[in-house]
């Protein structure tokens, strides 16, 4: 029934590497923000970070797409840093789409954290801490399994929300087969090539594949939820 | 043997000033009225707030003082919270066992065994956190805390959440329990009935600021003492409980004198916080349930006949308060109306003979 071809193939490979590692990465980074955001003392500071990690929900993809390009070109700031350093150029790279669809997913990983650490409360981990418990032992034993719903959640929708990037690949990344094409934008590629039953093949793919991950974020939140009743 | 503490700690109701001396040793309680700042000077004992300039040194060792700050989990602190805090992912027994396993090897001094008998945990070690009640959740949390072989333990109004029954079910264990393993506690309340069977100091505290510590006995000496705000006079009789008799009856009595003692009526469950033989009890006696008699009256069903000297006498509105001082040393409060008190001809240093019904002290 399937006939995908090397460069659909690619395409596939491609835009798991790109989910899986920016997930990886979000979580790192997502994870201490959230934390300090559920827990935060300066409100005016918390809102502007707030807003910051947000924008990308409102924001035409390709605004950040653009900012990135000035930023990340052999003219911009971050490229010629790079370029004195003896480093290659971010844009129309693995890398430089890599860090667009961190800051492009951002909110979703940020947002259901800081929700789950904000219905934690800073309780259980006072009283771990009295118990004896060091800053990554609370972490590993009480954050983790207590806000479990909360990771799996931020990690499926950030996985989720990359694959269905395209907006800000497509202006920082072009099409480079196995380097930025990503399935997004093959199938924008099929489309525009009347290869229709190619676009239609993996745009179905894509549906099946977010509607599960979906359901089973509802379901981890139903649980969550059934458990704290 | 003290904690010394100081700091000058504005929060947004309250100005917390400290600059005094705890004594640690046995039970400690901290009491005052809601937002008095109760728990924020728990807080700032405990590091869990880092409060600029203040100082906090517990038994010589610096936990605060200029720059140096050890966090909690260094500090060596058993916490109980009015909230139970069990960690719900945890079974009973995982829980109770979190602190004893992150304890050095060589700091443990309290052992499972003893904690699990102590607190009657048996029963519900591999049960799931939710499953249990209120009083046996607060049970677990004590018993967990005291895992840890704690330098201190800080219980912060730990009863005020339970019910009655489940009040009952907890409070004969902590005693007991800081009898047996020699750790001492500060015990933050507002419940006088607390502070009277628990505590061996006192420290009122009023608007973040504390008062000099005194020992439960002068607390309690004073008929206008903070502790009777709000809640009715009474002092507390501290002996030894003996076996019960045929007629149920238990005895309590003084260790200084033989000839002072009090009979109670059956169970006593409220009154007494240590109900086992052989032990220190103490039995809370209401100044309205002591009468006065000029002679003992033996054709009376009043068995508890105590002689006793009257050391100050109050009068107010319509009754009159009389302070007692017991042959051996101890003090009473009688509350008699003003008709009876000029009847009788009472004055002060007179010898008289204060009357209570045993099953008064249920």
């Amino acid at each position: 029934m399937t006939n995908l071809n090397v460069e659909d193939w690619q395409a596939i490979l491609l835009t798991l590497k790109l989910a899986f590692a920016s997930t990886l990465i979000l979580l790192v980074i997502a994870t201490p923000l959230a934390w300090w955001l559920s827990d935060a003392k300066h409100q005016t500071i918390k809102t502007a970070i707030q807003a910051i990690v947000a924008l990308p929900l409102v924001l035409p993809p390709t605004v950040l797409g653009f900012y990135l390009l000035i930023l990340l070109g052999p003219e911009g700031l971050i490229g010629q840093t790079l370029g004195q350093m003896g480093l290659p150029n971010m844009a129309f790279s693995f890398s430089g789409i890599l860090l667009a669809s961190v800051l492009y997913s951002l909110p979703f990983a940020v947002q259901p954290l800081q929700q789950a650490f904000e219905q934690l409360g800073r309780q259980p981990i006072e009283v771990a801490a009295s118990l004896g418990a060091g800053p990554i032992d609370r972490f590993l034993t009480v954050i983790l399994p207590m806000c479990k719903g909360g990771f799996i959640v931020a990690a499926t929708l950030s996985f989720a929300h990359t694959l269905g990037e395209f907006g800000v690949i497509l202006m920082l990344g072009g099409s480079i087969p196995g380097e930025t094409k990503v399935l997004s934008i093959l199938i924008y590629d099929h489309a525009e090539a009347m290869n229709y039953q190619g676009a239609s093949q993996l745009s179905l793919g894509l549906l099946v594949f977010s509607f599960v991950v979906l359901v089973l974020v509802y379901r981890v939140r139903q649980q969550q939820y059934g458990q704290r009743k | 043997m003290s904690l010394r503490i100081k700091a000058n700690w504005q929060r947004a109701q309250l100005n917390l000033q400290i600059d005094t001396n705890i004594p640690t040793s046995g039970i400690t309680a901290i009491f005052g009225r809601s937002g008095c700042g109760k728990t924020s000077l728990l807080r700032l004992i405990a590091g869990i707030e880092r409060v600029k300039n203040a100082e906090v040194l517990f038994n010589q060792q610096p936990w605060q003082i200029d720059s140096k700050f050890e966090p909690i989990e260094r500090r060596r602190i058993g916490l109980v919270l009015q909230q139970p805090s069990l960690l719900p992912h945890l079974s009973v027994e995982d829980n109770l066992l979190y602190g004893y396993k992150r304890t050095p090897l060589a700091e443990r001094r309290v052992h499972p065994e003893l904690i699990i008998n102590l607190l009657s945990l048996s029963h519900f070690l591999g049960s799931d956190v939710s499953t249990l009640s209120g009083g046996q959740q607060q049970r677990v949390v004590l018993g967990r805390a005291l895992l840890t072989s704690p330098q201190l333990l800080l219980l912060d109004e730990p009863f005020s959440g339970l019910d009655n029954q489940s009040k009952a079910e907890i409070l004969p264990f902590v005693r007991e329990v800081v009898e047996r393993t020699n750790i001492p506690v500060l015990l933050v309340t507002h419940d006088t009935r607390e502070v009277e069977k628990l505590a061996d100091h006192v420290v009122f505290m009023e608007n973040g600021r504390l008062a000099p510590p005194q020992t439960i006995a002068d607390a309690l000496h004073q008929p206008f003492s903070p502790l009777f705000i709000g809640s009715e006079c009474a002092s507390i009789f501290v002996g030894i409980l003996q076996k019960t008799d045929d007629f149920g009856r238990q005895k309590v009595s003084s260790t200084k004198n033989d000839g002072c003692y009090l009979w109670l009526s059956q169970i006593p469950t409220a009154a007494v916080y240590n109900t086992k033989h052989g032990f220190d009890s103490r039995v809370r006696i209401l100044a309205k349930d002591v009468g006065i008699a000029l002679a003992p009256i033996p054709d009376i069903s009043i068995q508890n006949q105590l002689s006793a000297t009257i050391t100050d006498i109050n009068h107010n509105e319509n009754y009159v308060l009389l302070t007692l001082k017991l042959e051996d040393g101890q003090i009473l409060h009688s509350e008699i109306t003003a008709y009876s008190f000029s009847k009788l001809e009472l004055t002060f240093g007179i010898k008289i003979v204060a009357m209570i019904k045993s099953l008064a002290l249920d």
